[in-house]
């Protein structure tokens, strides 16, 4: 049987050539995300804003204006009605209301018998209310969880391999993490609790591909010792090609399904995944490997800096055998 | 490195059966499980996001415990010196910045009054830890200040009861399977699997159902009473239901009997109006108060007072004296039996408001499996395919690698008793693409290997050595990210964390450690060519 092969054996792409121009692109793109969220905001779902979120289901497809009209007479500040899936599925959203604690969940028992009042057909799939309090605490854990889950995993790769790689490793995070509140921002999907999961998950996603691809530099490293450090690099993404795309792909496969036939509930978790897929393949090649050559990696700095800031950290130099595993 | 001796087949192995053994019962109907053994009935929860229900938040307002700790310390402390043998005459006490401040009339009593009231500072412990701190300024004013550690005491005790009552209450509404936590210092989280409608829970447990009698104070004027000047020694308290029209009625601050001394509740009806009522029934020292109090205030009336507000205000016909009695208001039945839970399972210490509320229905839940398990399904397959595509028999070991990896993260999820979540199905299908990384490290590692023409067995082994580096390196980085995320994170991203974790250790364990028993079986056969 012949095996299927998405790379050709020997292919050498010049990737690095390319990186001043993806450079700028990266860091326009970065830019561009940050003004993005600055200007546009983020729609933050009542996970991190407070208020209600309700799915309600008719048994016929739902008069939104009418529908309008029964939540505005109940609730203060504007109410986001949206069709989603079916026609006769409905999401209404309402901000959080003056008052104290409980003023959520007491305002959403009216907007409930309201609806109700006015379509007795009604069926609340599901209803989220989250106080002023609950909120505030949820996005401040999930941006610290960010926050932390970044730093802790750049220090991981800092002892694993040189501090270059974790700084490498740090700025393609920060890459992923702010494209994809960008796209966000863009596209004004909400923003919820399972975003921040997706978040997490393509952080690791990403560290996973640049991780792979930076085995590959170290070992390069101490095997060519003469071969100049772009060259290395090219070569190193080369001989990972392979892996990256057939892993790239059956990510790819799986969120698409997910994103088709899965439920409606977590369509912008899967959404932010696969863009996130794209975004940290992109860099692992384009942002990590190149910053290698811009912070000096290779022989001529382990030397020069032995013994220096970076004690402690793993000496991966010529000279040094990896220690066996 | 592949001759794989027989103990390590023997362990691999057991540890694979057993993983998937513990599988099945979470795929087999409630009614097979029932009659397996005891240790094989563990399954993996459902989460309320798939099963639907209601998920509630409590929260508990410290400022309340701490504000309720200084008004009982002040009736304390009144009572302490206003004892008849040697009673320490005092001023006013104020209570301004949680602080209790007043000042002794005769300043020679300055030390003896700080004597009396210094043991009723300590602490129930033995640490001798103090709940106040007693202080005497410019001579003559006694400042007693409630300690950080007292206070969190409170809360803690405070919390623990709280915590019991709500089990009670719910319990008693006859729900399946509540699970009740707390949560933080001052929360507490309570899922009810299948209630679609919180609403009477919410009230249930809205409600502190702290009942006292007290009597009306008849002499209050109407006028004062609308401007909110009560006669001395007694208070205003709302009467939604008053009949004379005034929403607010005057009673003593004096209690006659409180619901703590209440021995059990039940929804009745009134003999001769048929109403809903509540009966109660008062333990022995409660039941004396009564009759003491009914006998001296034959026609007057007395206030039926449930959380602050008054529910009725009837008149003493005559000395109650069974130790039984009726509450009254404009109660339905449904209020009436409710009120009946709460004062059964006692008062809560200290009010419950609702900050978070999330309630699934049961088809929104179900039609979340059924579309996540599909999409599960198929990703899965066209994995499968695509893997032996790819890399043929080292395809196929993956994959059955990949089955068992399933299989174990369910088996896992159960032992664990873990709940699965809607973002933990997603965490699931990742698992499943990720895991299968692991295996195109090892599978391209050995076609390179292979291209510089070692042998057969030189080719596999070098590839999964120089493989497992990379995996090592990048499953580590995933632990930390789910370990952070367990951490820090809350509902959604605590169960995509849980399944993340188990799916890192068990792929890591069916794709390195799985596949190359089976490559080393296949070795064994020593085969000539290698297609990879």
């Amino acid at each position: 049987m012949r095996l299927l092969k998405f790379v050709p054996d020997n292919t050498n792409l010049h990737f690095l050539k390319w990186r001043k121009i993806a450079m700028a692109i990266s860091i326009l793109s970065i830019i561009a995300s940050v003004a993005l969220v600055a200007t546009r905001g983020l729609n933050l779902g009542v996970d991190f804003v407070g208020g209600q979120m309700m799915r309600v289901t008719f048994s016929q497809p739902a008069d939104l204006d009418a529908l309008r009209g029964t939540v505005g007479a109940v609730v203060e500040g504007e109410a986001n009605i949206q069709q989603f899936g079916a026609p006769n599925e409905v999401s209404i959203r309402t901000p959080l209301p003056e008052g104290g604690d409980d003023a959520a969940t007491q305002a959403a028992d009216r907007l409930k018998a309201a609806i109700l009042k006015a379509h007795p057909d009604a069926v609340f799939g599901s209803v989220d209310t989250v106080s002023g309090k609950v909120s505030g605490e949820l996005f401040s854990t999930g941006v610290w969880a960010m926050f932390f889950a970044m730093i802790a995993i750049s220090i991981y790769i800092w002892f694993r391999f040189e501090w270059q790689f974790g700084m490498g490793a740090l700025f393609a995070l920060f890459h992923d993490v702010a494209l994809t509140f960008g796209l966000f921002a863009l596209t004004q999907m909400e923003f919820n609790l399972n975003i921040v999961a997706a978040l997490l998950t393509i952080i690791g996603y990403s560290l996973n591909d640049t991780i792979v691809i930076y085995d590959r530099i170290r070992e390069n490293l101490r095997k060519y010792r003469k071969m100049g450090l772009i060259e290395l690099l090219d070569l190193s993404i080369n001989e990972t090609l392979a892996r990256t795309i057939m892993t790239s792909l059956t990510m790819i496969i799986t969120l698409v399904v997910l994103l088709l036939l899965g439920p409606e509930v977590i369509f912008g978790f899967t959404a932010a995944m696969l863009f996130g897929i794209f975004v940290g393949t992109y860099s692992s090649v384009y942002m990590s490997a190149p910053i290698l050559v811009w912070t000096k990696v290779g022989s001529e700095s382990f030397v020069a800096k032995a013994g220096g800031p970076v004690a402690g950290a793993e000496r991966v130099s010529v000279n040094e055998q990896l220690p066996p595993r | 490195m592949l001759d794989f001796p027989r103990w390590k087949i023997w362990l691999v192995t057991l540890t694979t059966v057993i993983g998937c053994l513990f599988a099945v019962p979470s795929f087999l109907p409630d009614r097979v499980v029932a009659q397996l053994p005891g240790f094989m009935q563990a399954r993996v929860n459902l989460g309320l996001d798939l099963s639907g229900g209601s998920h509630i938040l409590l929260e508990a307002s410290t400022q309340d415990v701490a504000a309720q700790r200084i008004q009982n310390m002040e009736e304390m402390i009144r009572t302490e010196l206003r004892r008849s043998d040697a009673r320490i005459a005092i001023g006013e006490m104020s209570t301004r910045n949680n602080q209790l401040s007043f000042m002794v009339r005769n300043a020679s009593q300055v030390d003896a009054a700080v004597e009396r009231i210094r043991p009723l500072t300590q602490g129930a412990g033995l640490t001798g830890q103090r709940d106040f701190n007693v202080e005497v300024r410019d001579g003559n004013t006694i400042v007693v200040t409630p300690t950080e550690a007292g206070v969190a005491n409170a809360i803690e005790s405070a919390m623990q009861v709280a915590t019991e009552v709500i089990r009670k209450r719910i319990d008693e509404m006859g729900t399946r399977e509540p699970t009740i936590i707390r949560q933080g210092s001052n929360r507490i989280v309570v899922q009810v699997p299948g209630l679609q409608d919180p609403a009477a829970l919410k009230d249930l447990l809205g409600q502190t159902a702290k009942l006292e009698f007290k009597l009306v104070d008849t002499t209050a004027n109407p006028a004062d009473l609308a401007r909110g000047i009560a006669p001395i020694g007694s208070e205003i308290l709302p009467y939604p239901e008053n009949p004379l029209g005034q929403p607010v009625i005057a009673v003593k601050r004096q209690v006659m009997v409180s619901g703590d001394e209440l021995i059990d509740a039940q929804q009745a009806y009134d003999p001769q109006t048929n109403a809903p009522v509540v009966s109660i029934r008062f333990n022995g020292s409660g039941a004396n108060k009564f009759a003491r109090a009914t006998q001296q205030n034959v026609n007057k009336p007395f206030a039926m007072i449930l959380d602050g507000s008054v529910l009725s205000a009837p008149n003493i016909n005559e000395p109650i004296l069974g130790g039984s009695a009726q509450i009254s208001g404009n109660f339905t039945v449904a209020s009436a039996n409710q009120l009946a839970i709460s004062l059964r399972s006692g008062k809560l210490p200290v009010k419950l408001t609702v900050v978070e509320e999330r309630t699934v229905g049961p088809d929104l839940g179900a039609d979340s499996i059924r579309k996540g398990v599909l999409a599960g399904v198929i990703a899965t397959v066209a994995v499968l395919v695509l893997m032996v595509a790819v890399y043929g028999r080292f395809g196929v070991y993956a994959n059955l690698a990949l089955v068992f990896n399933i299989l174990m993260i369910v088996g896992v999820m159960a032992i664990f008793n873990a709940t699965l979540t809607l973002p933990g199905i997603a965490g699931f299908v990742l698992t499943i693409g990720a895991a299968v990384d692991a295996n195109v490290l090892i599978n391209e590692r050995i076609r390179e290997e292979q291209r510089r023409g070692r042998s057969i067995i030189q080719t596999i082994e070098t590839g999964y050595k120089e493989a497992q580096r990379a995996i090592f390196d990048a499953n580590t980085t995933n632990v930390i990210a789910a370990a952070l995320m367990f951490y820090f994170g809350s509902g959604p991203i605590k169960g995509f964390a849980v399944v993340l974790t188990i799916g890192i250790v068990t792929s890591v364990f069916t794709a390195v450690t799985v596949t190359r028993m089976f490559a080393s079986f296949w070795l064994r056969s020593r085969p000539a060519t290698l297609n990879i």
